[in-house]
């Protein structure tokens, strides 16, 4: 199944992928050493203070392999714990949309929206559907209220990082970002300056809102509640000013208990930006009663699918553990040289590397996307829920393998059928050693210049260390 | 190591006898990598072996998702492998992380996909007794070490050795354990250098962007003085090497076996295998390789 353009009913399953090639992507990002040197300032940050505050935790790896366990739990009743969370959330008198695709999400909250103004804060679940879009298709007014959000919004980029949407963003091109899109005038690019004008004008959006929007960080069933982690506040304007709340929650997104909410809830925060907890932790049960002070009157919950049910009954199920914290992207050396964009889809670094296959498998190269690293396992030390990135990526060069093209195919043939003698071997390896005398010309060899542009060979010497060995010169 | 002579009189050592698993790139690309492995090895005592029909763990295919292609070449070194186990060898050592992991780690999981459970099993076998060559050689007794000269080095933890193997403190001991190597602190000793195999094909300016960075974070020795990198895996240090010299860095690069080798003195280490008598084990054909004509 293909992705698919929002409002586009034959292709789209969400947000579309970039067309551009990986290669061309990843070879225009790292041309760009302002992007790489701010990426990296980010993601240092980000994994140091990681390291820090899970270092104040008794047995991190103990925790982490509870998180995994609680995880794994979840998902194995996973039709089950959604159907209590669906369940609780009616008896609060809330509503339920249990949507398939992206567009069933997106075409749900369209018809609650009704053309009028939403405001959103920071969820890549609707980054995913490509909600927004769809939105103003409708002639709904879409405002991000998430800073780095409505930056992006601005700047009609897609997130750059699952947790800093504007990462490869500095003060200097937000000023200009503010100038040019949102009419900012004598302004600076001072940081305090830059928050108070996006304050006053996000303000604006907040209280002309009709609908809020949200993403949902845990869903929990036991209770009907969701979780909103964030530092900015936002998220609590959006939930309680307007007159409705959508909440759209990635299916794999639900606990079962309180109790799992806390394991997950910690590890989270100190995966994500190394903080015991983020500035506002809500949690939120249903609409407005009569006796609260203020609220939404109706609480809508989207539980989208989107292609990740397929994934229960498969090898690649343990990526539904995924709780997004994005510590996978912080410790990549692939994204660190990157940045997320080049990934061409919403998620980047590792888990994007093995979601974008899996979610919006069949669009463009999405499938290449699994060679997008050097199998190094950093990723895999620091998932907070142990999930093997790694083996999933391998997994998944291997879905890709079995319908690679011919060539490709029988390129790996020949080579397994000489190297599998040693009389192939001998022949090719001392063929190779031939290489040498072509001295500086080995560039010209068909494909040595992936090698040899920006990397000086290392041509064989010719007589091999086997061949040492047998003349007894060792 | 064990003790000849049945009751105890006769006191020579006798060997332990090692397969070496060369790899393919060390074979072709960095012969005298093996050299420095079999004289590091034969200072420790051991009776080095190498098993000719050997050829390539079959990571290359692995990692680009064509189990059944890599299972065929492993299939080959594994038999060559399993023959040297079972004519003596104690362990088999290889002069890789990353080939080393592929054996120990990989090779079960790749021969199952493959549907060649039997071979699982015998990989299984091979496997535990299949080390990197620090970490073999870590745990046993060497002659004094000693550089001739000064050296500045930063290690470079190669990334499946790192974290597959959890080979990190043996490689770091046996070079503070060489006079004259100093061994200089590198903050970004463990982030990977950006080879990853056919990755630095595929996406080749990603890969040369990551050895900048890797490059870029090499501390000056002390007093100035260039450093080294010193690793445990040839393919990344081909890598690294490959772009500082294209970008005419003054940071060179050396097998960890090299050091040791230099580290060894200019005299060649006697071959245990030649200051005994072998009646029970006769010399084996030349081409067969399970013991090499002196």
């Amino acid at each position: 199944m293909g992705a698919r353009l929002p409002g586009d009913a034959v292709t789209g399953r969400g947000h579309q992928l970039t067309v551009a090639p990986l290669r061309e992507r990843t070879a225009s990002a790292v041309a760009d050493p302002v992007l790489r040197a701010r990426t990296a300032r980010a993601v240092d940050r980000f994994a140091n203070g990681r390291e820090v505050a899970l270092a104040e935790v008794e047995d991190p790896d103990g925790l982490r392999g509870a998180a995994r366990a609680a995880k794994a739990a979840v998902l194995a009743d996973l039709p089950a714990v959604l159907e209590r969370m669906a369940d609780a959330v009616l008896a609060r008198g809330g509503h339920v949309c249990w949507a398939h695709t992206a567009a069933d999400a997106n075409a749900y909250i369209a018809r609650v929206a009704a053309g009028g103004t939403v405001v959103k804060s920071k969820s890549m679940a609707t980054e995913e559907t490509g909600l927004n879009d769809a939105l103003e298709a409708t002639g709904a007014r879409v405002v991000e209220t998430d800073l780095g959000e409505w930056i992006i919004q601005l700047a009609t980029e897609t997130p750059s990082h699952i947790i800093a949407p504007a990462l490869h963003h500095d003060r200097h091109s937000i000023l200009d970002l503010f100038v040019r899109r949102a009419g900012a005038v004598a302004l600076d690019s001072e940081p305090t300056a830059l928050n108070a004008f996006a304050r006053s004008r996000l303000r604006q959006a907040f209280l002309a809102a009709d609908v809020g929007v949200t993403g949902v960080n845990f869903g929990v069933a036991e209770s009907g509640s969701i979780v909103l982690v964030t530092n900015e506040g936002n998220g609590r304007l959006v939930s309680t000013l307007p007159r409705v709340h959508v909440a759209v929650m990635g299916m794999e997104r639900v606990v079962a208990t309180w109790d799992q909410l806390d394991l997950l809830l910690n590890l989270l925060t100190r995966s994500a930006t190394g903080q015991r907890l983020t500035t506002y932790t809500n949690v939120i049960t249903g609409h407005r009663r009569p006796a609260d002070g203020d609220g939404p009157e109706e609480f809508h919950l989207v539980i989208l699918d989107n292609g990740r049910s397929e994934l229960l009954a498969t090898e690649y199920h343990e990526m539904l553990a995924c709780i997004r914290c994005g510590a996978c992207l912080n410790v990549c050396p692939v994204y660190r040289q990157v940045g997320g964009h080049a990934y061409g889809w919403v998620y980047s670094g590792p888990m994007g590397a093995v979601l974008t296959p899996l979610l919006a498998a069949g669009h463009g190269d999405a499938a290449d996307l699994a060679g997008a690293s050097t199998l190094c396992g950093a990723c895999m030390d620091a998932c907070p829920v142990q999930i093997p990135l790694q083996d999933l990526l391998l997994s998944l060069r291997r879905r890709r393998a079995a319908t690679a093209s011919t060539s490709e195919r029988a390129g790996w043939r020949a080579w397994s059928a000489a190297w599998s003698h040693r009389s192939g071997y001998d022949a090719s390896t001392r063929a190779a050693g031939w290489a040498r005398h072509l001295g500086r010309h080995v560039s010209l060899m068909p494909g040595a210049s992936r090698w040899t542009d920006g990397r000086e060979p290392t041509l064989p010497p010719g007589r091999r260390f086997r061949d040492r060995w047998r003349d007894g010169d060792v | 190591m064990g003790v000849g002579g049945a009751d105890g009189t006769d006191a020579v050592p006798v060997p332990d006898v090692v397969a070496l698993f060369a790899t393919c790139v060390v074979d072709v690309m960095q012969p005298d990598v093996g050299v420095a492995a079999v004289r590091v090895l034969r200072a420790t005592g051991c009776d080095v072996r190498f098993p000719s029909g050997q050829t390539c763990c079959g990571q290359p295919a692995w990692n680009s998702g064509f189990a059944a292609d890599a299972a065929r070449v492993a299939r080959t070194t594994l038999a060559a492998l399993e023959a040297a186990i079972e004519d003596g060898a104690t362990a088999v050592v290889a002069p890789s992380g990353s080939c080393t992991t592929m054996v120990r780690v990989f090779w079960p999981e790749l021969f199952e996909l493959a549907g060649d459970h039997d071979a699982a099993v015998r990989a299984r076998r091979v496997g535990v007794r299949t080390f990197e060559l620090c970490e073999f050689v870590a745990g046993r007794s060497l002659p004094a070490l000693s550089l001739p000269e000064p050296t500045s080095v930063a290690y470079h933890h190669s990334c499946h050795m790192l974290r597959e193997l959890r080979v990190h403190e043996q490689p770091v001991e046996l070079l503070d354990r060489i006079d004259g190597c100093r061994r200089v602190m590198w903050a970004d000793d463990e982030r990977c250098c950006g080879f990853g195999g056919l990755f630095s094909f595929k996406l080749p300016e990603a890969s040369v962007a990551m050895a900048d960075d890797k490059l870029a974070s090499v501390p000056v020795g002390p007093d100035g003085s260039d450093v080294e990198i010193v690793g445990a895996d040839s393919s990344c240090l081909l890598h690294l090497r490959g772009r500082s010299q294209s970008e005419h860095s003054p940071v060179r690069t050396r097998h960890i076996a090299e050091v040791l080798a230099a580290a060894l003195g200019g005299d060649r280490p006697p071959d245990p295998a030649r200051s005994r008598v072998i009646a029970a084990r006769p010399e084996g054909d030349p081409e067969d390789g399970r013991t090499a004509p002196r």
